[in-house]
């Protein structure tokens, strides 16, 4: 199927992604030529189909509530673009 | 030296006819002299391999003689590694140096293994060329203005330009299969749940499976004995006893019946590929199997099936990418929403935003059922379809890609580059093991025959793949660029 510019813009802002006026027919276009290819699916009737979320229908194994990592915080902060006190820093959200 | 497999350059290191340093620094000249011309390699660790080869070798003089002590690999750059840069190929992680190592890495470590480098990829591992890697596209060894197949293409291309002995990679939906075959190599993708998913980038977590690029199937079975098995650390890594796998390469294929779908031979095979493919199949008869034509009537659906399930788990996947814990972050965004977008925009190429927008709409509010779930029932009638096949054959073969590699460039429209991949993304949908082994050559670009297995019979497919190498020399033919230089 094809969708709206407008179709896409709300996607996009969903996706947190932001396009350029530039972009968004390109963007329009392909992603409604990639929509076609997926509509071939829906010529087949599958009512009576179970959908398979696993390939082999298993479910996660589930282990002990048990504290298993070690703190590794001021390691893992150093790949952040701004930290501080061992908070990660973003934009003021609260004015 | 370089230019052998790794059982036998285990053999030469175990006979001391080398050492793994002098193997080490062998591999990384090779990789000075071709690497600017393929771009195979995204990060080099010269220092640290040799590093690693020194220990190798101190290790074997205390009278260690693990199958892979030594050994020169690369991993591909999805790949978690301690203290080393970790792209995915992507801006968005272009200063993310891992914190810890990809459970695939540290067995690898574990063995004894020398890592040489981190190889390039499609951008985390969405497409079927490498071209969609931020760090520019890898050539193809055989022809240089030639496309390597992706995602896993510059693992292909190292281990067939001999710029390593073997590598790592992942396939969701071809990509160790599909570059292997452009490259004319040996790519193994096992069965789902088989290797650890953990430290592995995800891409669609209900898809991804990693393993072996590399020069024969025996090879592949050595690099299958380090990487298999349980892993607590992936809940969907699956708890089963993990053979010797090369324990059964030796075994006959008197009586195998093999399988030979119709729609694998159908519109789009281009002819040449066909002609090379039903060689091999008649090659298998005179080792003693038997061919059985096999239907696989839900085939045309998995590519739109597949374009709705791992568009939609990366679209969940790739939203921890977000310019605040790790990762590139916009310039002065004024506020969170800003930083998000022109964070997650001018860091993900344009492939990348595309599937996650299909990913996202397929969904979103109302759009579920119509989609996702519509896409796990034909990801059913898929499985069905092998099931079947299966009560009546072995394994199954046919073509990998439906031709030889293209041009750089030659695949501008998505829809196109995804139909590469008809072959091979069934097998992912369904969670089976498969590989790609090099079976011809034409007009100078390898052919590669696609095998198909049960789950978890990865060592019955090694077997069917070894004894066909025993029989032929398809895998021992260099790319240009190698005999160049011999």
């Amino acid at each position: 199927m094809a969708l709206s510019k407008a179709e896409v813009e709300q996607i996009a802002h969903l996706a947190r992604l932001q396009l350029s006026d530039a972009d968004i027919d390109d963007v329009t276009n392909r992603v409604s030529d990639i929509l076609k290819l997926i509509d071939q699916m829906q010529s087949v009737d599958t009512d009576d189909v179970e959908p398979l979320a696993h390939p082999h229908d298993a479910v996660q194994r589930l282990r002990a509530d048990e504290v298993t990592e070690t703190n590794n915080r001021d390691a893992l902060q150093e790949l952040a673009p701004e930290s501080q006190d061992g908070l990660y820093l973003v934009p003021k959200v609260i004015e | 030296m370089i230019e052998k497999t790794v059982a036998e350059l285990s053999a030469a290191l175990a006979a001391g006819d080398i050492s793994s340093q002098e193997l080490t620094q062998a591999y990384l000249d090779r990789i000075a002299q071709f690497n600017d011309e393929l771009n195979a390699y995204i990060t080099v660790c010269a220092d640290s391999a040799l590093a690693q080869a020194k220990a190798a070798d101190a290790a074997r003089a205390d009278g260690n003689s693990s199958a892979l002590l030594g050994i020169p690999m690369a991993h591909k750059d999805i790949f978690c590694t301690d203290g080393v840069l970790t792209t995915c190929a992507s801006k968005i992680l272009n200063n993310f140096v891992a914190p810890y190592n990809a459970t695939v890495v540290e067995r690898f470590n574990a063995a004894g293994a020398v890592m040489l480098g981190k190889t390039n990829m499609d951008e985390f591992a969405m497409g079927s060329s490498n071209e969609t890697s931020h760090y520019g596209p890898v050539k193809n060894p055989w022809d240089t203005e030639r496309v390597p197949g992706g995602s896993s293409g510059g693992s292909a291309a190292a281990v067939a330009a001999d710029l390593c002995a073997m590598a790592t990679g992942t396939d969701t939906g071809g990509s160790i299969r599909q570059p292997a075959s452009f490259c004319g190599i040996t790519g193994f993708k096992p069965t789902y749940g088989r290797i650890s998913r953990w430290g592995m980038i995800a891409f669609a977590s209900s898809l991804d499976q990693a393993g072996p690029l590399c020069k024969s199937a025996e090879d592949a079975a050595l690099m299958m004995n380090a990487m298999a098995g349980l892993d607590e650390k992936d809940s969907t890594s699956i708890d089963m006893e993990v053979p010797d796998f090369t324990a059964t390469l030796g075994d006959s294929l008197q009586g195998l019946r093999i399988g030979v779908p119709r729609q694998h031979f159908a519109e789009g095979l281009s002819a040449d590929v066909e002609e090379a493919i039903q060689a091999s199949l008649k090659e298998y008869e005179k080792l003693g199997a038997t061919l059985v034509d096999i239907d696989l009537p839900n085939n045309h659906l998995s590519v739109s099936a597949y374009y709705v399930v791992a568009p939609a788990e990366a679209s969940a996947n790739l939203s921890r990418f977000d310019g605040v814990r790790y990762g590139y972050r916009c310039e002065n965004p004024v506020d969170l929403e800003d930083m998000y977008k022109r964070s997650r925009s001018e860091g993900f190429g344009d492939e990348v935003k595309r599937r996650i927008m299909v990913g996202t709409y397929a969904l979103s509010a109302g759009f579920y059922d119509a989609y996702y779930r519509k896409a796990q029932k034909i990801r059913r009638l898929i499985k069905n379809d092998f099931n079947n096949a299966f009560k009546e054959v072995d394994v199954i073969a046919g073509p990998t890609s439906p031709h030889t590699a293209f041009k750089l460039g030659a695949k501008s429209d998505p829809v196109a580059m995804y139909l590469e991949d008809i072959y091979t993304i069934a097998v992912n949908l369904a969670g089976l093991p498969g590989m790609s082994i090099p079976t011809g050559i034409v007009n100078g670009l390898p052919v590669g025959m696609h095998l198909v297995g049960q789950d978890f019979a990865e060592a019955k497919l090694l077997n069917v793949a070894h004894q066909f190498q025993l029989a032929t020399d398809w895998h021992r033919r260099k790319a240009p660029l190698t005999s160049k230089e011999a």
